[in-house]
């Protein structure tokens, strides 16, 4: 067989070790810098950001004072774009933000089948399994066997709703509020705002599991 | 295009295996911090749109697409559109040595540190008038029109030919479908509801919602 035929259409050949990501990664950063179209300075602080400064305790905030402040819960169901902006998260991936409210009858669970869109003002950079194959195959047709992994059982009857990101519209999901928190404050409740419950792959801690 | 990034419904992907929420790293290596910059800060250069950027990471063969982290992906995204407008070789990226310059008008995009923060807090909001008209109200039966186009587009193929029902108007929004292209054309963008049985057989039991565009919906 000629070298040809041992290739695929798309120009390499699968039985080639694949390239280490570490040195790709290094050598397209180094031919960017010198070619003077990236500053290695600019990449760090996008990465402090997303460290230190844009991630889920931005959205357990939104939630834990809509969970405490029903005109405010209102506004965010109403505008959710405008009622986040008010609490200083704007920008990219959360420029049109819809929340969802899960409720005794309703949950809620959001997926991007086509890539992994996510709300990055509220939430940050997605985890590796929002992103990954398979949930993002099977969250549409099975969610309850997706749920069951992250150990989520509703009860029976709940419907679930599964949103599928595939416009600029980034959906956030109101847990409900757990049992056994009346008279918390808002601090305090935030702590029971997981991301995944922001997510719907799980529900909002119990007082019990901070 | 009905490529491997369409997913919805696919079997024998395997379990998801979440890492647990408290254990879970940002990122998982060195490099993943690097891939995700540079795929911002190449971006940045306004070279490439969002649905560009997409399609070029749908556009790998399904097996890489399928293989390949996250990140992988990306980088491989970037790598094509760096190639198709013409800002490096592919010789270039291989080697990681640079053989001819950019024009300087394009060097002088390059973000500086100093401007990251109020870039990625000004984010770029995607919705802009069109003269198309509307069309469809919230209440109507719609129709995901059958089509198997080549390009990019947002309508997975799980709810092409299926019904539902608009639940929600959102305005007019850049279209993807064009956009990807190159053309800055908006249309109407509504929230639309499916029920899993009508998509997926007497198991279904989900309700959908999906984001489409005017385009890819007809009225029942």
């Amino acid at each position: 067989m000629g070298q040809k035929e041992h290739k695929h259409h798309h120009g390499h050949d699968h039985t080639e070790p694949p390239k280490d990501p570490a040195l790709r990664v290094k050598a397209l950063e180094s031919l960017l810098v010198e070619k003077g179209l990236v500053d290695p300075a600019a990449i760090d602080e996008i990465v402090e950001i997303y460290e230190t400064k844009v991630g889920p305790r931005n959205g357990a905030k939104v939630i834990a004072k809509a969970w405490t402040d029903a005109e405010f819960k209102d506004w965010l169901l109403d505008d959710a774009t405008a009622a986040i902006a008010s609490l200083g998260y704007t920008g990219r991936q959360g420029e049109h933000m819809k929340i969802v409210e899960n409720t005794d009858d309703i949950h809620n669970v959001v997926v991007c089948t086509l890539c992994s869109c996510y709300p990055w003002t509220v939430l940050g950079l997605p985890p590796v399994w929002y992103k990954s194959a398979p949930y993002r195959a099977r969250v549409v047709s099975d969610p309850k066997s997706v749920l069951a992994e992250f150990g989520t059982e509703l009860p029976a009857g709940k419907k679930i709703k599964v949103w599928d990101s595939t416009s600029e519209m980034r959906f956030l999901v109101m847990p409900q509020r757990p049992e056994g928190t009346d008279g918390w404050t808002e601090e305090q409740l935030e702590e029971l705002v997981s991301r995944n419950s922001m997510i719907g792959v799980e529900e909002a801690l119990n007082p019990g599991e901070v | 295009m009905n490529g491997p990034h369409d997913l919805g419904g696919m079997h024998g992907l395997g379990p998801i295996n979440p890492e647990a929420e408290k254990e879970e790293p940002l990122f998982h290596a060195e490099w993943e911090k690097r891939a995700l910059g540079l795929t911002l800060t190449t971006g940045f250069l306004g070279q490439w749109n969002i649905d560009i950027s997409r399609h070029a990471r749908e556009r790998q063969h399904p097996i890489d697409y399928l293989s390949n982290s996250y990140y992988e992906n990306w980088m491989a995204g970037v790598e094509k559109l760096l190639v198709e407008t013409g800002l490096a070789t592919q010789e270039e990226i291989e080697t990681g040595k640079m053989q001819q310059p950019v024009p300087q008008d394009i060097q002088d995009k390059r973000v500086g540190p100093d401007q990251v923060a109020a870039i990625l807090d000004k984010g770029g909001p995607c919705d802009f008038p069109t003269d198309q008209s509307q069309t469809f109200q919230i209440g109507d039966r719609v129709r995901v029109k059958m089509m198997n186009p080549t390009g990019h587009t947002r309508a997975p193929r799980y709810v092409r030919g299926h019904v539902g029902e608009i639940v929600e108007y959102f305005g007019s929004f850049i279209y993807p479908d064009e956009n990807s292209k190159g053309n800055k054309v908006a249309d109407h963008l509504y929230n639309v509801k499916f029920d899993g049985k009508d998509i997926w057989g007497p198991d279904g039991d989900v309700e959908i919602h999906v984001d489409l565009w005017r385009p890819y919906l007809e009225k029942m």
